[in-house]
């Protein structure tokens, strides 16, 4: 006999939002997966409670998001409601009202970077960054551990995270080489001040059940108990489903439910997931029952095939050689750090980022203080090709006194005009400031 | 002349209405176990010396099923169930009579496992076997293609005494809920029918020639020979009279409202937003069933003018039992209602006694026996306001699924309070006080649920769910799956729609000026398939509401 675990369910599907008509991101989206979980009755067990989301504010985003020019234009109504749901998922959790909580809400957020212009991979905001930062706020300070089971990388969340030694970021996903947003490769390891808080684990095309499970008991259930961390989200993307109609991957719903079986998530936030009518109602239903704890036996697709969709001998093996592979550099990340940074005292990053939705490039310099006490102070220099120009200063939560220093002495000493910036911003994440200068 | 007679637990009352007026009341105690010679003996002193020819309509509310199914006077059912992948049979509320069986619909109503003749002959003749003679088949997503429950229904045509079917109970998606409902509906089938053919041979009898109508749980009536189906669309009809009542007393509209009784053992409490009772979401429960059917959203709290109050830990206590009437009318201890007569809210009983009552709850409280009287009747006060506030909050936080509504969505801001009951006079103010209410104690209150059956009008929902890039339109209450052009419309829906509930109302027995129909959801969706729309899914509910027949919407009949 299982035990029964008491599950929040947040589900917003809004009904009356689209990117466009015919986008993938669409009010039908969970339209099926609705009809499913009522038909099912799933809100009638004792232990599985609906709850309304909450509306995230703009104090939420600008926790931890760099807007351009400003929260209120990057967003709508619709991304304050998903931010909500999954705040208020975490606060039904934190509170102790329910035991985990899953917010089935859209649209998504997981490649929204730190830095927002537009929109990227259908996403505006991060909704579990907002809600983790919301959470650390209210409740004290966490350690937690982001699972991303997307297929798509992760990139927005590690992006976030990159430099923060306190979130484990682990994301699973259909290999970079043949899917967006083309990265997530095991060398992408966390900044220097972080290194081995961002995993990644790339799968091949037509990974099946067997491979997930092998990568979720070897590399990331070991990971999670050695980090300990106080919270376990599963950013639960639902495209790695073999019916997906934009990725190559053989997950099923009985895998996805197994999976939450052992993970074990505090709090699962919807992220992609683009097979509507094919997986989705039977993905959602299988981690509803599996998160609270009642039987998934008899949950499948209406065309479930368990030897039609499994994987190879070739890709079994090099699942485990990656999962080895990974493994291995996580076991050695303490030792990096000497060898990486030497005796520089900042390191830089420079990248090319595409915002594939609203077809925006951005630039992007990044540097950050080398720092054994803390996440190192961050200064950001951030040009798009709508002409915005952002320069901002991030001094991380629990910033040590030198990171402050210096970090508050870059901000009010640079010079806005001589940077070309139209806006200047400091992100104090440990005293929950924002300013624009 | 319009008869309405309510039979309640305990007693049953009826009312003669002519020319908007009350003409006849009576109350008498229900014979439970007479229950039809009761309410037929009723019915009969009521008439008495009227001309039945100038009847325009009869209304019945009746426990009868309710108190069956209570009590587990039921028949046997088998159930045949095609339930497809999903929960385990474990999860799902079934007995030990039900057999599942092959075929399985997916949520678009789009076959996916066919039904095989073969188990299904086997499972009949097994419960056959049993000596089972009442059936119930239920599909998962029957409402959205009911074609496997018709077909197993076919095959099990002979044999047993009555089939019911899962799609004819709601419109609404529910496996679990369709099942137990459907049970149910087959377990009391029996018991009904008989109830309403001796109502009918009655009728025949006396010459009673004008429709009769049955009060259903959603405060709705039903024409008495069309009820004879759906038997369980009449259980817990008791808390829909009363709230029919109230609303046919006084001019619930307008604004939003509480409507409250306040009995000797229990309050019960209700919802009403501009005039029209709320409605559980998902259906009633009724014995730990939970049930696809419409019924009106009560809470019912043991605390009422005869509850036992006591002192636990230096704190006074009242409820949830009633351990006999209050002590001033003998009983055996303390309660609200001895305070309120020691307050001298209320001259009944005798107060000595009360005071007597009251004085031991004092001394345990080391205070005055008037400071005690007060406590115990503001902690009555503050109890019930305190259900009427969570159960507010509760309907003002249900979940919604678009924007628009999180966004603009409707509160329930109550700002009237009707009371009726045997405390309400005491009580009304200082409630109406904390709930920040206007108060309204309507007039003939005593026959209040034979009033609220009497003018109720009937109801009707349905359901359609049209697929354009199938061709195909649903409506699931009445089982129908039709042909639709690829270029049908929103607009076709609403027309098809709304078409089809006239007819069903009148059906069910509705007058013409009664139909006043209501959309209830409307969506239309852009399916999408690979990247190209193949069509659209559209959806509508609608209804006709609980509320009065014309001519009585304000301020109910005068007296």
């Amino acid at each position: 006999m299982k035990r029964l675990k008491k599950t929040g369910l947040i589900f917003f599907p809004a009904f009356d939002w689209a990117i466009s008509p015919t986008h993938p991101e669409r009010e039908e989206r969970l339209l099926y997966t609705q009809d499913q979980v009522f038909e099912e009755g799933l809100l009638d067990f004792e232990n599985i409670v609906e709850y309304k989301p909450g509306l995230a504010t703009v104090e939420d985003i600008n926790r931890i998001h760099i807007c351009v020019p400003d929260a209120r234009s990057v967003i709508t109504e619709s991304h304050l409601i998903s931010a909500g749901g999954a705040i208020t998922a975490a606060q039904k959790v934190l509170s102790g009202e329910v035991d985990n909580a899953f917010a089935l809400v859209r649209p998504p957020g997981h490649h929204a970077m730190r830095v927002v212009h537009g929109a990227r991979g259908f996403c505006n905001i991060n909704i579990e960054a907002v809600m983790i930062e919301h959470l650390r706020r209210k409740y004290g300070y966490k350690r937690v551990a982001i699972i991303d089971t997307d297929c798509h990388h992760g990139d927005g969340t590690q992006d976030i995270y990159w430099h923060d030694p306190d979130t484990l970021c682990i994301s699973i996903h259909q290999d970079g080489r043949t899917l967006y947003p083309g990265s997530g490769f095991p060398d992408e390891f966390g900044g220097p001040n972080a290194l081995g808080t961002t995993i990644n684990v790339p799968l091949p095309p037509q990974t099946s059940d067997e491979g997930f499970l092998h990568v979720l008991e070897e590399l990331i259930l070991p990971m999670i108990d050695e980090f300990k961390p106080d919270l376990i989200i599963n950013s639960a993307g639902q495209d790695n489903h073999y019916t997906d109609p934009i990725t190559n991957m053989r997950f099923s719903a009985q895998g996805y439910a197994r999976l939450n079986e052992r993970l074990k998530p505090d709090i699962a936030v919807l992220e992609g997931g683009y097979s509507i009518e094919g997986a989705l109602p039977y993905v959602n239903v299988g981690i509803i029952l599996a998160m609270a704890g009642l039987d998934y036996s008899h949950v499948r697709e209406p065309d479930y095939n368990p030897e039609s969709i499994r994987q190879s001998e070739d890709i079994t093996r090099y699942i485990r050689e990656v999962t080895k592979d990974v493994m291995d550099l996580w076991k050695k990340r303490h030792t990096f750090k000497a060898e990486i940074v030497k005796d520089a005292k900042y390191a830089r990053r420079n990248r090319n980022i595409y915002y594939d939705t609203d077809g925006i490039r951005e630039q992007q310099e990044e540097i950050v203080r080398i720092c054994n006490d803390c996440g190192g102070f961050i200064a950001i220099n951030s040009m798009a090709s709508t002409g915005k120009r952002v320069y901002a200063v991030i001094i991380p939560s629990r910033s040590c006194d030198l990171c402050r220093l210096e970090g508050e002495k870059q901000f009010w000493s640079v010079d806005k005009a001589k940077l070309g910036a139209h806006y200047l911003i400091l992100q104090d994440r440990d005293r929950d400031v924002y300013i624009v200068k | 002349m319009i008869l309405g007679i309510d039979v309640g637990g305990t007693h049953t009352d009826a009312v003669l209405l002519e020319d908007y007026k009350v003409k006849k009341k009576t109350k008498v105690l229900t014979n439970q176990r007479h229950l039809v010679s009761s309410l037929l003996g009723v019915m009969d002193e009521i008439l008495r010396d009227e001309n039945p020819e100038a009847l325009e309509r009869v209304v019945f509310s009746t426990t009868i099923s309710t108190t069956a199914i209570v009590q587990g006077k039921t028949d046997r059912v088998g159930m045949i169930v095609t339930s497809g992948p999903g929960l385990t049979p474990q999860d799902l509320p079934v007995n030990e009579d039900t057999r599942f069986v092959s075929g399985y619909m997916s949520n678009r109503g789009i076959e996916v496992a066919p039904i095989k003749k073969g188990e299904i002959d086997e499972a009949l003749s097994a419960l056959k076997g049993a000596g089972i003679e009442h059936l119930g088949i239920v599909g998962k997503f029957s409402t959205r293609n009911p074609a496997h429950e018709h077909e197993i229904g076919k095959l099990a045509q002979d044999g047993f005494r009555h089939v019911s079917l899962g799609h004819r109970m709601s419109g609404n998606l529910n496996f679990r809920r369709r099942i137990a409902t459907t049970y149910l509906n087959a377990s009391i089938f029996d018991l009904y029918t008989r109830f309403v053919g001796e109502i009918v041979d009655f009728a025949s009898r006396t010459g009673l020639k004008a429709p009769i109508y049955i009060l259903k749980a959603d405060g709705g009536t039903f024409e008495i020979r069309q009820s004879a189906d759906q038997p369980v669309q009449t259980i817990l009809s008791g808390p829909a009279a009363s709230i029919m009542g109230i609303l046919s007393l006084a001019d619930c509209s307008g604004s939003d409202a509480i409507a409250m009784d306040m009995g000797g053992t229990t309050t019960d409490i209700a919802l009403l937003a501009d005039g029209v009772p709320l409605l559980e979401p998902l259906g009633v429960t009724i014995e730990g069933h939970k049930t696809l059917i419409r019924g009106m959203k009560t809470r019912s709290i043991g605390l009422g003018g005869d509850s036992r109050v006591r002192v636990d830990k230096e704190e006074i206590c009242i409820g949830p039992r009633r351990e006999g009437p209050a002590a001033a009318f003998g009983g055996p201890y303390p309660t609200p209602t001895d305070a309120m007569i020691v307050l001298g809210l209320t001259q009944i009983g005798e107060k000595a006694r009360a005071e007597a009552a009251v004085a031991e709850i004092a001394g345990k409280m080391k205070m005055s026996v008037e400071k005690a009287a007060q406590a115990i009747f503001e902690k009555t006060c503050q109890g019930v306001a305190s259900a009427v506030t969570s159960m507010i909050e509760e309907i003002n936080n249900k979940p919604v699924y678009t924007i628009h509504e999180l966004l603009e969505g409707k509160k329930l801001r109550p700002s009237r309070l009707f009371i009726v009951g045997g405390p309400a006079e005491a009580v009304a103010p200082r409630l109406g006080e904390i709930l920040g209410c206007e108060v309204v104690i309507p007039r003939n209150a005593e026959v209040a649920n034979a009033f609220g059956a009497a003018l109720a009008r009937t109801t009707a929902e349905i359901t359609l769910i049209a697929e354009t890039e199938r061709g195909s339109l649903t409506i699931a209450e009445e089982g129908i799956q039709m042909k639709i052009p690829v270029h049908f419309t929103r607009k076709d829906i609403l027309r098809i729609g709304l078409e089809k509930l006239r007819e069903r109302a009148a059906k069910l027995g509705a007058r013409e000026a009664d139909i006043q129909t209501e959309i209830v959801e409307d969506q239309e969706f852009n399916m999408v398939r690979g990247f190209y729309s193949t069509g659209k899914n559209i959806r509508l509910k609608a209804q006709v509401k609980p509320g009065l027949i014309v001519g009585f919407g304000k301020g109910g009949p005068r007296s």
